[in-house]
């Protein structure tokens, strides 16, 4: 009878349990589900399929370290464009982004509350229009005839002797891309350091100052970024996805991929060249693992920075 | 002594962070914000001149930055036109519309109850769910366009409305920004309502959802802002004209590899890119104070 009794509790605490678990299972599952077929499952099989040769006709078969070899030996166009392109643009971008983003935030942050919401939107609103509704701006501004609002510019200051094509030249293709970006740096990372500024404690500043603050730069390194380091991680993290998923401007902007003479090849447009243009997959793939683990060192480095003791 | 450490403080206080009032001391920001922002709004004023501008303005020399005579002339060709498929611009708009407020309706219900589960219940992964999804904050879409292309053709989602929605639902930022304004609420709130015999839906619905209104704006607007700038999913997996959407259509404008005739589109071009854009700045504007609001928690612990 006891033992009876006992299993039925247990039955019941049991039951209990799993309808608790259950409902936070099943509150999780819309999310969890959408987020394993679109983000989860594609890594994973970018990751498999990189060790393969794949055309999307037959069935991939295994080439191990194939592709990646590959990669670092032979890929002309990868090492001597895509890789210093890559490189140049995600340094210049993404922590002159960064930095921008963060004085400009702490700029704001001396402002009362008007002015500093105006500036805010202001700034922050090149970041919404995310390339596509701007190409109409760049290719009025940066036309290659005398037409261009540029050219027409710098032509009438007796700068230039005869109109640039901007876009489609090597020269002047990369610093476009670079500023454009720029232009639209100001996102989500640049509205959490405002707010990250903002939420601290005055009292401390008062307190530096005591202790022997004297300037403001040494106010920025010795108290506001040491108090707002998960703000200044999450700006970080938000400033390296959007200079890697920024890839597609130069094609953007040139209207070819590739770009003219490969002046503005980044490692996504070398993606889509392998992968849609050649019907690369396993190749595509392998650049797709690299351009993660990049992203995925940055993101080491910015947490190194930044991590709380 | 005692005048000039009065003073030091009281200075402080003056030029300080988020200052009640003006100072001489802002005078310095101001002198840098302003010509900046002139300069990084000149394209986006750029864009309303010239979606305004009368032919002869837009092919003036030497060009014109600001409109003279404006007109509406540039709207009244984008809507009369069809594509060269013979789709009104209208079935692109409207296809837009449909798919924009469907994916950001679903993402931020799916955003908001995983948010949730993970901050007040308790769950075996719970942990486990919110440092994959940490991780995933990382992610970078564009780097899986060729897996997705996979999965999506293997799903037989190809041609169809909702592919469009579906890959932008999951949206790592959304949740985590969501998680970390209800970890803000008190866990007693919820106690409290579980004493009371309420189920987690009442829970959802009529405690958490009023009390993380601003999170919700948030994650709408980035929401919004991802489906309705999306044009590459238009171009990658729809073949069906009918299917595809504005963002798409404004690129066969501007793009010289479409064919399109960018000098004589210019008009209609400008046109459209100011129908794109405007809706991220009006919906940014009024809920920009929640934006603010919820950015306050957006605290990422290395």
């Amino acid at each position: 009878m006891q033992t009876a009794k006992s299993q039925s509790s247990l039955v019941l605490s049991l039951k209990k349990w799993w309808m608790k678990e259950a409902s936070a299972y099943g509150f999780v599952s819309g999310y969890a589900l959408m987020f394993l077929i679109f983000i989860a499952v594609p890594v994973l099989v970018a990751i498999l399929l990189s060790f393969t040769f794949f055309d999307t006709i037959q069935p991939p078969h295994f080439l191990a370290l194939k592709n990646y070899i590959t990669l670092l030996t032979q890929d002309d166009i990868f090492m001597r464009y895509v890789l210093p392109n890559t490189i140049q643009f995600a340094v210049l971008v993404g922590p002159g982004g960064y930095l921008l983003s963060f004085i400009l935030a702490w700029m704001l942050a001396q402002l009362p509350k008007v002015p500093r919401t105006i500036f805010a939107l202001i700034l922050y609103s090149p970041s919404m229009t995310a390339g596509v509704a701007m190409t109409v701006v760049w290719q009025a501004l940066f036309s290659g005839d005398q037409t261009g609002y540029l050219n027409s510019f710098l032509l009438s200051l007796n700068l230039i002797q005869e109109p640039i094509q901007w876009l489609q030249s090597p020269h002047y293709l990369m610093p476009i891309m670079i500023i454009v970006t720029l232009w639209s740096s100001m996102g989500v990372g640049f509205l959490a350091m405002l707010a990250g500024i903002l939420e601290i404690n005055p009292e401390l500043y008062e307190a530096g100052s005591i202790d022997g603050i004297r300037n403001r730069f040494q106010e920025i390194i010795y108290i506001t970024i040491p108090s707002m380091k998960p703000q200044m991680l999450f700006g970080a993290v938000m400033a390296i996805v959007a200079t890697f998923q920024a890839g597609s401007i130069g094609v953007t902007l040139s209207g070819s991929n590739p770009t003219p003479q490969y002046a503005g090849q980044l490692i996504v447009n070398h993606i889509e060249d392998y992968g849609f243009f050649r019907y690369e997959m396993g190749y595509a793939a392998a650049v797709s693992v690299v351009l993660l683990l990049m992203v995925w060192f940055f993101a080491r480095v910015a947490n190194r920075l930044f991590r709380e003791e | 002594m005692r005048r000039r450490w009065f003073r030091t403080v009281s200075s402080y206080r003056n030029r300080g962070i988020n200052p009640q009032g003006f100072h001489p001391s802002q005078i310095k920001f101001y002198l840098i914000l302003l010509p900046l922002s002139a300069f990084m709004l000149l394209p986006i004023i750029f864009i309303f001149s010239h979606a305004f501008k009368p032919p002869d303005e837009l092919f003036a020399y030497p060009p014109r930055f600001f409109v003279v005579n404006p007109t509406l002339k540039n709207f009244a060709d984008l809507f009369s036109r069809m594509s060269a498929s013979s789709i009104p611009v209208s079935r692109y708009l409207f296809n837009s519309i449909v798919v924009t407020v469907v994916t950001v309706v679903t993402s931020v219900v799916i955003s908001s109850t995983a948010a949730y589960a993970l901050s007040k219940k308790r769950f075996k992964l719970k942990q486990t769910l919110f440092a994959i999804n940490t991780v995933a904050l990382m992610f970078v879409p564009i780097a899986v366009t060729i897996p997705r292309f996979l999965i999506i053709e293997r799903l037989h989602l190809m041609d169809t409305f909702w592919v469009h929605i579906l890959p932008m639902l999951a949206m790592p930022v959304g949740l985590f920004l969501i998680k970390q304004f209800i970890d803000g609420i008190p866990d007693e709130v919820v106690e409290a309502a579980q004493i009371d015999g309420a189920s987690d839906l009442w829970i959802y619905w009529q405690i958490i959802l009023p009390m993380i209104r601003p999170a919700i704006a948030t994650i709408a607007i980035l929401s919004f802002q991802a489906a309705w700038n999306n044009a590459d999913t238009s171009s990658l997996y729809i073949t069906n004209e009918s299917l595809k959407t504005f963002a798409f259509y404004l690129t066969t404008l501007t793009s010289t590899s479409a064919g399109a005739n960018v000098v004589a589109g210019q008009g209609i071009a400008a046109a459209a890119s100011l129908i794109m854009f405007l809706p991220n700045l009006i919906i940014f504007i009024f809920m920009q104070s929640q934006v603010m609001s919820t950015m306050s928690h957006s605290g990422l612990k290395g």
